[in-house]
């Protein structure tokens, strides 16, 4: 039975068949991995087709920036903290004394053909990787794309965007410039402040106490291999359960919760975001030829005991930084032991509970609304008011937050004094969750108003008669009407005579 | 419902007739778009030429990047607009399959995990507590070589710094500093004699030594001895993130951390008096020996930088 299988199939490949050369590789193809069936089911595919779902692909792609400019950057980089005398291409440093890390890393920056546009491309590639998994995740969560039977990709895309700011902070250490060792020797501090096994943890990640000797060899291969790998394992598990479990849609002409109405993944969606990657790629290249982006040569070598003036961190660390400069000095001291209350809290409860909001937000949204259906139609945000509203509180937290990491900045630019700036910070950052919530409940409640309550606008044709009474009847659907599907709004009565209830003359209402 | 433009309904990709007007382009005049898609195409290829020549005579970096991203941008750009306008425009509709089984094949499934396993594994309940055991004890094993191999243990490393009783201080080129070098109200960073022989080092033991004024000077109560000549001296890691305490604000006496704004009185003990450092810098206790030179009584006597654990 099975020989008779091949034997006809061998003969269909000999005889060529009507499609060709292709069509004989492909059956070879498939003789040996069986892969027509699943291979025309997979160019089948439908994307549905939002501007917003590009989002996660700027994410992919960047990635890929990333790794492409990485393996060109780890060919000339040496994560080494011997010193050496800098005799390079840059002469402000002549002749003096740096580690291995920073000398290759200006070097590559100067000496190689191209390496400057790389090191930026990939430093560039870093911060838009971040931001469009933040904008991304920002998407699902407004739009409920989490609920049944995507949390699992939740917990993962969460997971993906703790190992993407983690191997961002490795990567900026590397350079082993000024700002990245006093960024280096914050982080050992933050380390240090957990209770209990602090200075352990320290020590061991960092073969001793500050500096160290391992920092470098260690974060490089942190770097380069280990969360790198961990990153894409993660996404082709992501990318997996997208497929599995096929892509959301929003409401509209034809699309139901059990199916997807879009474009063939063959050729149409290739086509597109294949262009995307080359979009992407072309825009960060161009940052990285216009935008200076972190010029360690000018930062100069670190020491242990130099420090620049008003540098920030990358934006993502933003909000950590701000947390650190507002928060009081509670430092906790009882039994012989300390807590560092005032690193502790910002800089390790504070994104623990952030992250894991994030990681608990589709189990406690089920439990909340007993809603344990499956969804593939996305929620317009305007309808989920509570959801919307508890998002907007995070974000505006987090932008508060990110703002008071420049509290010096701002004091010397707009001359005020330091103490106002940081304590307007302090009011800011408590107040903005507890504003922005009601107003953005609010708001939602008013699109809601607004949008008919789901249903299709109409446009009306207004007629006289000849009593001279203006009524006002539905025009036909337009054509392209992608609601057309949906009830029509009301036709307004455009004066209503209402009987006073005290006995007053009639008032009339104009309604809209 | 009122009437339906039928192209706008989702079909079913396959089975249309080669007309239907899902599998026409979703442009209204394609030979324009074909044309403008093909001047993107033949600007993004000269522009990638532009990228290997200007590579080939190692051009300005900007120019590499404005051709790579330029050449890439179109080539993209013209990408996006085919599959966009000269594509099938759609829309195409896909059925979803329930990803749940049948009720049968999901008890079936259920019914080999916990009876054929569940029976195997209860009756040899022993062996099981065993194997998990070996198993579990070996995980605790495998995590030695992560929680001693790594890195040293703590200890006392954190309490002390390389400052002894009598030790001079340096500067950042080891040279000793003597009374006469500071003027009052300059500054300096110290650190012990033979700093650049220690791993840490310049890390741990660097010192502020800022001259107050011309007279032996108190900061705090039983620190009389401690400012010889107007010298005082204060571990520069601040007690937040052990970032170098690097500003000194002469005017008001404050030694200001830069990364997160704490500030530190001078003449008091270095109590801080903004920002979130929890506690003063610690006072090294200097003498001035004979000869002029500037020395530490002795260590600190507490740990500096910032607070952890361990520290009392």
């Amino acid at each position: 039975m099975s020989s008779d299988v091949i034997n006809t199939k061998r003969a269909k490949s000999e005889a060529a068949g009507p499609y060709g050369k292709v069509g004989h590789a492909l059956n070879e193809l498939d003789d040996r991995l069986g892969v027509a069936k699943g291979g025309r089911t997979f160019m089948d595919k439908i994307f549905p087709d939002h501007w917003s779902f590009m989002l996660g692909e700027i994410a992919l792609y960047s990635f890929m920036v990333l790794l492409a400019t990485g393996i060109f950057l780890t060919l000339y980089y040496i994560p080494s903290t011997d010193l050496v005398t800098y005799h390079g291409s840059y002469l402000p440093l002549d002749g003096q004394r740096v580690t291995e890390a920073y000398a290759s890393s200006v070097n590559l920056s100067f000496a190689v053909r191209a390496g400057l546009l790389m090191r930026q491309m990939h430093h560039w590639a870093c911060d838009i990787f971040i931001g469009a998994i933040v904008v991304h995740m920002a998407r699902v969560f407004f739009t409920g794309a989490f609920r049944k039977p995507r949390e699992l990709n939740w917990t993962i895309g969460t997971t993906l965007l703790i190992l993407g700011i983690v191997n961002g902070f490795l990567g900026y250490s590397l350079p082993d410039d000024l700002v990245s060792g006093t960024g280096i020797r914050i982080a050992y501090s933050i380390i240090l402040s957990i209770p209990v096994v602090g200075s352990y943890l320290g020590f061991l990640v960092f073969g001793g106490n500050f500096p160290g000797t391992m920092v470098i060899p260690r974060f490089f291969i942190l770097h380069v291999l280990i969360v790198p790998a961990l990153i894409l394992g993660l996404v082709g598990a992501h990318l997996f359960l997208l497929v599995r479990q096929k892509h959301t849609q929003f409401p509209g002409k034809g699309r139901t919760e059990n199916n997807v109405v879009g474009t063939p993944m063959f050729p149409v969606f290739m086509a597109k975001t294949t262009g995307f990657l080359l979009v992407v790629a072309g825009v960060t290249a161009l940052l990285g030829a216009f935008a200076q982006i972190n010029p360690i040569w000018q930062f100069g070598p670190y020491e242990a005991s130099r420090i620049s003036y008003a540098v920030q961190p990358d934006w993502y660390m933003g909000f950590l930084d701000g947390a650190l400069r507002i928060w009081p000095s509670w430092s906790f001291h009882s039994f012989g032991f300390t807590i560092p209350l005032e690193v502790t809290v910002p800089a390790v409860i504070l994104p623990g509970i952030l992250f894991n909001i994030a990681f608990v937000w589709p189990a406690f949204e089920r439990k909340f609304t007993k809603d344990f259906a499956m969804h593939n139609l996305l929620d317009r945000p305007s309808n989920r008011p509570k959801r919307t509203a508890a998002g907007v509180a995070v974000l505006a937290l987090l932008s508060t937050l990110f703002i008071a990491s420049s509290t010096d900045v701002i004091a010397n630019f707009f001359h005020l004094p330091l103490e106002e700036v940081l304590w307007g910070m302090r009011i800011l950052v408590i107040l903005s969750p507890f504003v922005a919530y009601p107003i953005t409940w609010k708001i939602c409640r008013e699109l809601q108003a607004v949008e008919g309550g789901g249903k299709r606008k109409t446009t009306n044709v207004v007629t006289r008669t000849a009593e001279g009474e203006y009524v006002a009847t539905a025009a036909p659907v337009y054509v392209d009407d992608a609601h057309s599907e949906l009830e029509a709004s009301e036709v307004p009565t455009f004066i209503v005579e209402e009987a006073d209830e005290e006995g007053g003359a009639g008032t009339r209402t104009v309604d809209r | 419902m009122s009437e339906h433009d039928e192209s706008r309904t989702p079909v079913a990709l396959n089975g249309l007739a080669a007309n239907d007007p899902h599998l026409q382009p979703a442009a209204r005049n394609p030979q324009l778009v074909e044309r403008v898609i093909a001047l993107c195409f033949l600007a993004g290829i000269i522009l990638v030429i532009g990228f290997g020549a200007c590579y080939w005579v190692n051009a300005q970096p900007w120019t590499l990047g404005a051709t790579m991203g330029g050449g890439l941008f179109f080539l993209g750009i013209g990408l996006v607009a085919w599959g966009k306008y000269l594509m099938p425009k759609g829309p195409f509709v896909e059925e979803r399959h329930t990803l749940a089984n049948s009720e049968s094949d999901r008890d079936a499934f259920a019914a080999a995990i916990v009876e054929r396993g569940g029976s195997v594994i209860k009756r040899r309940r022993m062996l099981g507590g065993l194997l998990g055991g070996g198993l579990g004890i070996f995980s605790v094993v495998a995590i030695f070589p992560l929680i001693r191999s790594l890195g040293p243990l703590p200890k006392a490393t954190l309490f002390h710094t390389d400052w002894r009783p009598g030790t001079f201080a340096v500067d950042i080129t080891g040279r000793r500093v003597r009374k006469g070098d500071l003027a009052v109200g300059s500054i300096v960073t110290v650190y012990p004699e033979g700093f650049q022989e220690t791993d840490n080092g310049q890390a741990v033991d660097q010192t502020v030594l800022i001259r107050i004024s011309n007279q032996d000077f108190t900061t705090q109560k039983g620190r009389e001895t401690w400012g010889p000549a107007g010298y005082v001296a204060y571990s520069k890691l601040c007690t937040h993130l052990g970032c170098p305490v690097g500003l000194y604000e002469q005017q008001l006496q404050l030694l200001v951390c830069p990364c997160h704004q704490s500030m530190f009185n001078v003449t008091n003990g270095a109590v801080p008096n903004f920002g979130p450092a929890p506690r003063p810098l610690p006072q090294l206790p200097l003498y001035i020996d004979s000869d002029g030179y500037i020395r530490a009584q002795k260590d600190y006597g507490q740990p500096v930088g910032p607070g952890f654990w361990e520290r009392s």
